[in-house]
C-alpha cells in the first residue's frame, strides 16, 4: 500500500463499493420495501461519501451526500422507497462512477439531483411518512475510547468529535486516566477518552455512523439523556442495538452486523495485485518442469532414496500447482453481477420486461478467463434481449408469460466451465438466416445446410438478422467477436434453437490457461502436445490401411466418415512412417478430425508457455511447453487442425461428386 | 507482431549504431560459415552452449527453432540463410548468442547461431565502412558496416532489415 497512490487505492475501492450499491439498488428495484437493502444502499453511499472526502474526491463526496440524504430518509421511513427513486439513484450511481474516474460533466449531476428532488417529493406526496420520528429523545450521553493505535492506522479523533460537533449542541470532555507515565508514553498512540453529551433530536444510527470506520475495536458507551427514555438504557448496552422508534425496530441491528460482518470479510481476504499472482504462476510453472526432470533422472538410476526425494518432490509440486489454480479461480459471481445492470438497461431501453436468473454463481474459473469472458457475454445477452426476447404484447399472445427470462447458468464439466445463456423468446428464425446469408453471398442458393452449419452462420463476420439497427444491437458486429474470443480461451461455442421456445447459447470454457493435460506424441523426430481435452480415441492405422486410404484422407470410424490430416506430412518431417501409427482422434464440437501421428508417448501435463512474435502467427501452434528431458514440444491448435480437417473433407466430397 | 514497433526500435538500435562520443563501439564478434560478424556487445545478452533445438514447421527458415533458455522458449535464428550460406552441422564450438530485441514495445529474446565466439573487440568509425554498391555477395541491405579487421573483414549485420524481411516474407505467403 505504501508506494501504492492513495487515489489509485480509493478507485479500487469506490469501485467495489459502486458494485455493492448498484447489487443493492437493483434488488431494492423488486422488493421496495425491504429494509436490510435499503439500510445496505445508504451504508455503501456514507462509505463513500466518507472515503470520497478523504482522499480528496470533494466533489464526489459532495454529490454523494446528497443521495446519501435522500437514502436517509427512506431508511427513515420518512419517505417510502419507489421505483422512480431506486432509478434515479442508479443514474446517480453511474455519475459517481463518472466523478471517480474524474470525467463526469457537472450538469450531469445536476440533472440528476434536479430528478432526484422531484422523485423524493413525489414519494413523500405519495405516501405520507410511515414512521413518526422519534418524538421525545433529546439527546446522548456517550463515552468512547479508541484503540492505541487507531492514529497509525489513520483515524483522526479530532475529525470525529467534529462530527460529532455536526449533530448537534456537544459538549466535549477528555478522560485522561489511561495515559500513561512520560518515560512510557508513546506519542503516537491514543490514550484519551472522551465523555460527550449530544443534546439534540438525534438518532442513535447517527452516532454510530460517525465511528462507523472504527466500530469495530473502539469502546463506545452510549445512553439516551434523561429519565424519560430509562427504559432503554438496560437494552443500550447489548451490543446489537435497538432503538426506541416502533418502526425502525427491525433494521436497527441490521447497520452493525453488517459492518461488522463486512469487516470480517476484509480481515480473511488479502487484495494481491494480479501480475504477482502471474508471476508465482510462471514460478510454479519452473518448478513443475525442474520437477518432471528429477523424476525422470530418478526413474532412470537405482538410487532408492534419490527416488524417494524425487516423489515426496513431486507430490509437494503438484499440491503446490493444485493449490496455484485455486488461487488464481474466482466465482463467476462477479462476472454475473455485471449483467444484472445491463439486463436492467436493457429492459428500459427496448420496453420489453426481462428477467434475468442466474445459476451456479459459485463456478469458479480462473481470473484471466473470466475477463475475458465480460465482452463475448455482453454481446450474447444484448442479442439475447433484443433479437430473441418478444415485446410482452406479442408474448402475451404467444401464450407465453409477459416477462421473458433470460437464464445464465454456469457449470463444471470435467475440466471445463459450460456457461449457458437461454432465452425464453422466439427463437432464431432460420428463413431469415438463410434469407440473409443468401444475400450477403455466404452460402449459395440452395445450398443443403445442417441445422448447426445454418445457425453457426450467425458466428460469420457481417451477418445480422435484426430487421432494423437497432442503439442495442444488430450491426453484425459482435458474434463473430465472440466467437473469435472465445477461441482465443481454447474454448467453444454452440447454439441451439427451437422457434417459438427461445435460444441456448453454451459456451465451453477451459478451467485454466495456464496448464492443461496434454498427450504427448511424436511425429517424425518431433514431440508434440495434443490438449487432452479434444481427444476423444486414439485408433491405429495400420500400413496396408495407410496404403489403402492413400489419396483420400478419410477413415472409416462406426459408419462415419471422419477426415483425418498426416501430420508427418503437414510438418514436412522429411521422416518415413512407422510401422505401427495411430490416429488421435479429435473432437471440437460436432466437428472430429483424426490427426496421424507416429507414436503415443502418454500423458503430460502441460504447462503453457506462449511462441514469440516470430512463432505466433503460425495458426496450428497454440504455444509450446518443456518436457522432462528439457526440450521443447510444440502444443497442436486443435482448432485450426479442425478446421483444415474439415476443408479437406469438403475437398474430397466434391472430389468424390466431380 | 507489429512491424511499426519493431522499426521505431531499430532505427536507434539496429540502423544506426550507438557509436561513442569518441567514435567507438564494443562489439562482440563470432564466426558463421567462414565470415566474421560483429554484434553491438551491448545488445548480447548472454552465450550459451548449444541446447537441443525444436523445429517449428511452417516458421520462417531463418527463425524456425525454438529452445528452452531457462524455462522461457526463444527462438533461434541462423543468420548463415540471411548470407546465403548453408545451414551447417553443429561442433563443439558451436554457441547461441542470446540477445534482446524490443518487438511489440516488450524486450524479446532471440538466439543466433554461432560457430564460434571470438572476442568482444571495439571497433573505430573510421575502420567502418558503408557497404559498396556493387561486388558484394550478399544481399547489401542486410549488410549495416564492412569493418576492416588486421586479419580480414567484419560484417555488422542489419538486423532490423533481415527480421523485418522475414516478417514481410512471411506476410506474403
Amino acid at each position: 500500500m505504501n508506494a501504492e497512490d492513495p487515489a489509485a487505492a480509493f478507485r479500487i475501492e469506490a469501485g467495489e463499493l459502486l458494485e455493492q450499491v448498484e447489487q443493492g439498488l437493483l434488488d431494492l428495484g423488486h422488493s421496495l420495501a425491504d429494509m436490510d437493502l435499503i439500510n445496505a444502499v445508504f451504508r455503501g453511499l456514507h462509505t463513500l461519501k466518507g472515503s470520497g472526502a478523504m482522499f480528496g474526491f470533494d466533489a464526489l463526496a459532495a454529490f454523494t451526500h446528497h443521495c446519501e440524504t435522500a437514502f436517509d430518509r427512506v431508511r427513515k421511513g420518512q419517505v417510502p422507497a419507489t421505483a422512480e427513486l431506486v432509478a434515479v439513484i442508479l443514474s446517480a450511481q453511474d455519475h459517481m462512477r463518472a466523478l471517480v474516474e474524474g470525467d463526469a460533466p457537472d450538469a450531469d449531476g445536476e440533472a440528476i439531483l434536479a430528478r432526484l428532488q422531484h422523485a423524493l417529493e413525489s414519494a413523500s406526496g405519495a405516501e405520507p411518512p410511515v414512521a413518526e420520528p422519534g418524538a421525545d429523545r433529546q439527546g446522548w450521553r456517550l463515552f468512547f475510547r479508541l484503540p492505541a493505535d487507531a492514529m497509525a492506522n489513520g483515524t483522526n479523533p479530532l475529525m470525529l468529535l467534529d462530527e460529532l460537533r455536526d449533530l448537534g449542541e456537544a459538549h466535549i470532555v477528555a478522560r485522561t486516566d489511561e495515559i500513561p507515565p512520560l518515560p512510557d508514553l508513546v506519542a503516537t498512540q491514543c490514550h484519551i477518552g472522551w465523555d460527550v453529551t449530544l443534546i439534540g433530536d438525534i438518532s442513535r444510527e447517527d452516532i454510530e455512523d460517525v465511528f462507523i470506520f472504527v466500530m469495530d475495536d473502539m469502546t463506545l458507551e452510549l445512553e439516551p439523556l434523561g429519565d424519560e427514555t430509562s427504559d432503554d438504557t438496560a437494552e443500550a448496552d447489548s451490543c446489537a442495538v435497538a432503538t426506541s422508534p416502533v418502526a425502525d425496530t427491525p433494521q436497527a441491528g441490521a447497520p452493525s452486523s453488517a459492518a461488522a460482518a463486512s469487516a470480517a470479510k476484509a480481515g480473511e481476504s488479502v487484495r494481491v495485485p494480479a501480475e504477482r499472482l502471474d508471476e508465482l504462476m510462471d514460478r510454479v510453472g519452473e518448478l513443475v518442469i525442474a520437477q518432471s526432470r528429477l523424476s525422470q533422472l530418478a526413474h532412470d538410476g537405482d538410487d532408492l532414496v534419490l527416488r524417494s526425494v524425487s516423489e515426496e518432490i513431486e507430490r509437494l509440486a503438484n499440491e503446490l500447482r493444485d493449490t496455484m489454480m485455486v488461487v488464481r479461480m474466482v466465482p463467476v459471481a462477479s462476472l454475473f453481477s455485471r449483467f444484472r445492470r445491463l439486463v436492467h438497461d436493457l429492459a428500459n431501453d427496448t420496453g420489453k420486461q426481462i428477467a434475468l436468473v442466474t445459476e451456479g454463481e459459485s463456478t469458479e474459473v480462473d481470473k484471466t478467463v473470466i475477463e475475458r469472458l465480460f465482452d463475448p457475454l455482453v454481446h450474447i445477452i444484448r442479442n439475447s434481449c433484443d433479437h430473441g426476447l418478444e415485446t410482452a404484447a406479442e408474448r402475451a399472445a404467444a401464450g407465453k408469460p409477459e416477462t421473458g427470462t433470460v437464464r445464465l447458468s454456469a457449470h463444471q464439466a470435467s475440466g471445463e466451465v459450460l456457461i449457458t445463456i437461454r432465452d425464453d423468446g422466439r427463437g432464431i428464425d432460420r428463413e431469415r438466416v438463410r434469407a440473409k446469408a443468401d444475400a450477403n453471398g455466404l452460402i449459395q442458393p440452395g445450398q443443403v445446410l445442417s441445422e448447426s452449419e445454418l445457425l453457426s452462420l450467425i458466428f460469420h463476420p457481417g451477418f445480422s438478422t435484426a430487421a432494423q439497427v437497432t442503439n442495442l444491437s444488430g450491426r453484425g458486429v459482435g458474434m463473430d467477436v465472440v466467437k473469435r474470443t472465445i477461441e482465443s480461451l481454447r474454448g467453444s461455442i454452440d447454439v441451439a434453437s427451437t422457434e417459438g421456445e427461445g435460444s441456448t447459447i453454451t459456451l465451453r470454457i477451459p478451467l485454466t490457461l495456464a496448464i492443461i493435460q496434454g498427450l504427448l506424441v511424436r511425429v517424425g523426430n518431433g514431440s508434440y502436445v495434443i490438449p487432452l481435452a479434444a481427444v476423444e480415441e486414439c485408433i491405429e492405422l495400420s500400413l496396408e490401411e495407410d496404403f489403402r486410404s492413400r489419396g483420400r484422407s478419410l477413415i472409416n470410424l462406426r459408419d462415419r466418415l471422419v477426415p483425418f490430416l498426416r501430420l508427418r506430412e503437414l510438418f514436412a518431417t522429411g521422416t518415413k512412417p512407422d510401422t505401427h501409427q495411430k490416429i488421435v482422434i479429435v473432437a471440437i464440437g460436432n466437428e472430429r478430425v483424426g490427426l496421424v501421428v507416429d507414436q503415443i508417448i502418454g500423458n503430460h501435463q502441460t504447462v503453457i508457455k506462449s511462441l514469440s512474435a516470430f512463432h505466433s502467427g503460425i495458426a496450428t501452434f497454440s504455444g509450446a511447453t518443456i518436457l522432462g528431458d528439457g526440450n521443447v514440444a510444440l502444443i497442436l491448435d486443435v482448432g485450426q487442425l479442425v478446421a483444415m480437417g474439415q476443408s479437406v473433407d469438403t475437398e474430397e466430397k466434391i472430389h468424390a461428386v466431380g | 507482431m507489429q512491424l511499426a514497433d519493431l522499426a521505431d526500435v531499430g532505427a536507434t538500435e539496429a540502423h544506426g549504431i550507438a557509436w561513442s562520443e569518441r567514435g567507438e563501439v564494443e562489439v562482440l564478434t563470432f564466426e558463421l560459415s567462414g565470415e566474421v560478424l560483429a554484434i553491438e556487445a551491448i545488445r548480447v545478452f548472454e552465450i550459451l552452449d548449444v541446447l537441443t533445438d525444436t523445429v517449428v514447421p511452417g516458421a520462417p527458415p531463418l527463425v524456425d527453432r525454438i529452445v528452452n533458455f531457462r524455462g522461457k522458449i526463444i527462438p533461434v535464428a541462423d543468420l548463415r540463410l540471411a548470407f546465403g550460406m548453408e545451414r551447417a552441422e553443429q561442433t563443439v564450438d558451436s554457441r547461441i548468442v542470446v540477445i534482446e530485441l524490443a518487438l511489440d514495445g516488450e524486450v524479446t529474446l532471440l538466439g543466433l547461431w554461432a560457430d564460434r565466439v571470438l572476442e568482444v573487440a571495439t571497433f573505430v568509425r573510421s575502420q567502418c565502412e558503408e557497404p559498396p554498391m556493387v561486388g558484394m555477395r550478399w544481399r547489401r541491405e542486410y549488410v549495416r558496416y564492412l569493418a576492416r579487421r588486421p586479419n580480414g573483414v567484419a560484417i555488422v549485420p542489419d538486423l532490423r532489415t533481415i527480421l523485418e524481411t522475414v516478417f514481410f516474407e512471411r506476410a506474403g505467403s
